[in-house]
């Protein structure tokens, strides 16, 4: 049934990613995107693949788990390969009516599906170890530079979390509204377009009024608790940088500077 | 003719990380005629057998037949023993919709194909069993009613499709002592007159004592105690282990014979309770 969906894909656990500052590890993940793109020597995709591997071991989620966030971009890695195959020059490997598929496209080719693939799996490794309210705090801190530009960090973030938060609640009251009307004799799985459409209503009117109830009285209770604003707001889990995220930071540092050096003296 | 559980065992969300057994191995009759309350704590899993009742969920194992019927198998057959069996929500007045109360209440039987005149009877009817004169509140939009009254209407939306088998879960969750007493006493009216079969949820005792035939507790996901009333609040430990409580005046009572009066321990009205402690006072007295 509708509960049965989970909300973003938060594997919950204790590992070194999971309990990394959030802050650090979309930064770090920002600067691993770059890595791959810039650092385009055979060796690299190594030391990239490697370590990516690594994190989805250090952090737990299983392996397959994890390999099934590819599949919403598996069609477009398979067109990119073949594209890659029949329109680079080189070596036939074979022919398939007029098109051609070369050895070098397929080098090619591969290479870029590697690197879409590596960018899909360091940012799902992210959101599998970092709640999503974890997200929305980072997000908030990250943005609070650009507040002195107009940018409402915290009134965005604010937002973004009530309305994850209300996501598992709506979610759950659609599906108990829809076996209220089910027990009332509406049959939402037979009949045309136009009966399936209206066998809807009854869902939607209780569900908006019920979103609007909630949301007047979610609005009072957070008056009545004196919310007004961002402004010198302390919170009760901090984010903080510990020992631990400094340490990724270094070894992110090490590699990427070791990286450079291969690039530069072009090994 | 009857409801029959037969050992059903469910689980919310398999194969994931937030998988959950919410009934383990359950099972149970209700017989027809019978007034059933099903109690237990919170995430105890009540809710959820009520939904197997109606065939809202399917159990991952075991059966559920209704008169006979496996709610869970295909064909009419299935489809018609569901509607036998009468499934009032929690909070039922959030599932209102219409523009009238009259279209609210006749939106059940309007699905099941009722005529017309039909279905004008019945919501005339209904409405009037929950105490809502027909006449009075036909027009009336539903949202502009107060929250007791919602319920009614709610209720009467159910009532309409005059079900064999009527289950309320908490029934009477939120409203004050008097729409409490008022409900309960519709309710066993219902069963009274209309031989409705009822199964109720409740984690009050006080309410379970005084209408129920039979108390069904439960206890994470596990049928713990399946007795009447004034049987089962004997097992005072495994009552207290599922997280409820036996009534204030078994309770009384229970003290009072430690302490060496001669009471039973079964009444559960105030006054019973009164008249039993005074009579054993005299009791005493004459010795």
């Amino acid at each position: 049934m509708l509960t049965d969906i989970t909300l973003g894909q938060y594997f919950p656990g204790t590992s070194f990613l999971h309990r990394m500052d959030p802050r650090m590890k979309i930064s770090l993940l920002f600067v691993w995107i770059v890595g791959i793109f810039v650092f385009d020597m055979p060796k690299a995709y190594g030391v990239f693949t490697a370590a990516t591997v690594l994190l989805a071991i250090i952090s737990r989620v299983p392996l397959l788990t994890l390999a099934k966030s590819i599949k919403p971009l598996w069609m477009i890695l398979v067109f990119t390969l073949l594209i890659h195959m029949c329109g680079t020059p080189g070596e036939a490997l074979f022919h398939i009516s007029v098109f051609e598929f070369t050895k070098e496209g397929f080098m090619q080719g591969f290479v870029i599906c590697l690197r879409l693939a590596l960018l899909i799996f360091l940012s799902s490794l992210l959101t599998f170890t970092t709640s999503p309210l974890e997200l929305t705090d980072a997000m908030e801190s990250l943005l609070s530079p650009l507040k002195c530009i107009g940018v409402p960090a915290h009134e965005l973030a604010m937002m973004m979390s009530i309305a994850l938060r209300f996501v598992p609640t709506l979610i759950e009251e659609t599906d108990k509204i829809m076996k209220a009307q089910q027990s009332r004799g509406v049959n939402f799985e037979s009949g045309n377009v136009i009966k399936r459409l209206s066998s809807l209503v009854p869902i939607l009117v209780p569900l908006f009024i019920s979103a609007f109830r909630r949301a007047d009285e979610l609005a009072m209770a957070m008056e009545a608790r004196c919310y007004r604003g961002g402004e010198g707001r302390t919170r009760m889990k901090e984010l903080k940088v510990r020992a631990l995220d400094y340490g990724a930071c270094a070894c992110t540092v090490v590699l990427m500077a070791a990286l450079v050096v291969m690039k530069v003296e072009g090994i | 003719m009857s409801i029959e559980i037969k050992n059903i065992s469910y689980t919310y969300m398999p194969k994931t990380a937030f998988e959950h057994q919410a009934l383990k191995n359950v099972s149970f009759t209700l017989n027809e005629g019978e007034v059933t309350a099903i109690a237990g704590h919170t995430g105890s899993g009540k809710s959820t057998i009520v939904q197997h009742l109606n065939g809202l969920l399917h159990p991952t194992d075991g059966q559920v037949l209704v008169d006979g019927t496996d709610l869970a198998s295909k064909g009419d057959e299935a489809v018609k023993a569901r509607q036998l069996v009468g499934l009032v929500f929690q909070y039922p007045e959030h599932q209102l919709f219409e523009e009238t109360v009259a279209k609210d209440v006749g939106f059940g039987p309007k699905n099941l194909g009722v005529s017309e005149e039909e279905t004008e009877k019945r919501v005339r009817e209904a409405l009037e069993f929950v105490d809502l004169d027909y006449d009075v509140f036909k027009d009336v939009s539903p949202f502009q009613l107060s929250g007791g009254q919602k319920r009614r209407v709610a209720i009467a939306g159910v009532l309409a499709l005059k079900p064999k088998y009527l289950v309320l879960d908490e029934p009477t969750a939120g409203l004050d002592p008097r729409g409490r007493e008022e409900l309960l006493s519709r309710v066993c009216e219902l069963h009274k007159k209309k031989k409705v079969t009822l199964i109720f949820v409740s984690h009050k005792m006080e309410d379970v004592a005084r209408i129920a035939d039979r108390l069904i507790v439960m206890n994470h996901g596990e049928l713990v105690i399946d007795a009447p009333p004034r049987k089962a609040f004997l097992e005072e430990a495994a009552i207290k282990e599922a997280g409820l409580d036996i009534p204030v005046t078994v309770r009384l009572l229970t003290e009072l014979k430690e302490k060496g009066f001669s009471v039973d321990t079964d009444a559960f009205t105030i006054d019973e309770t009164a008249k039993r402690i005074a009579r054993a006072i005299k009791e005493r007295g004459r010795r």
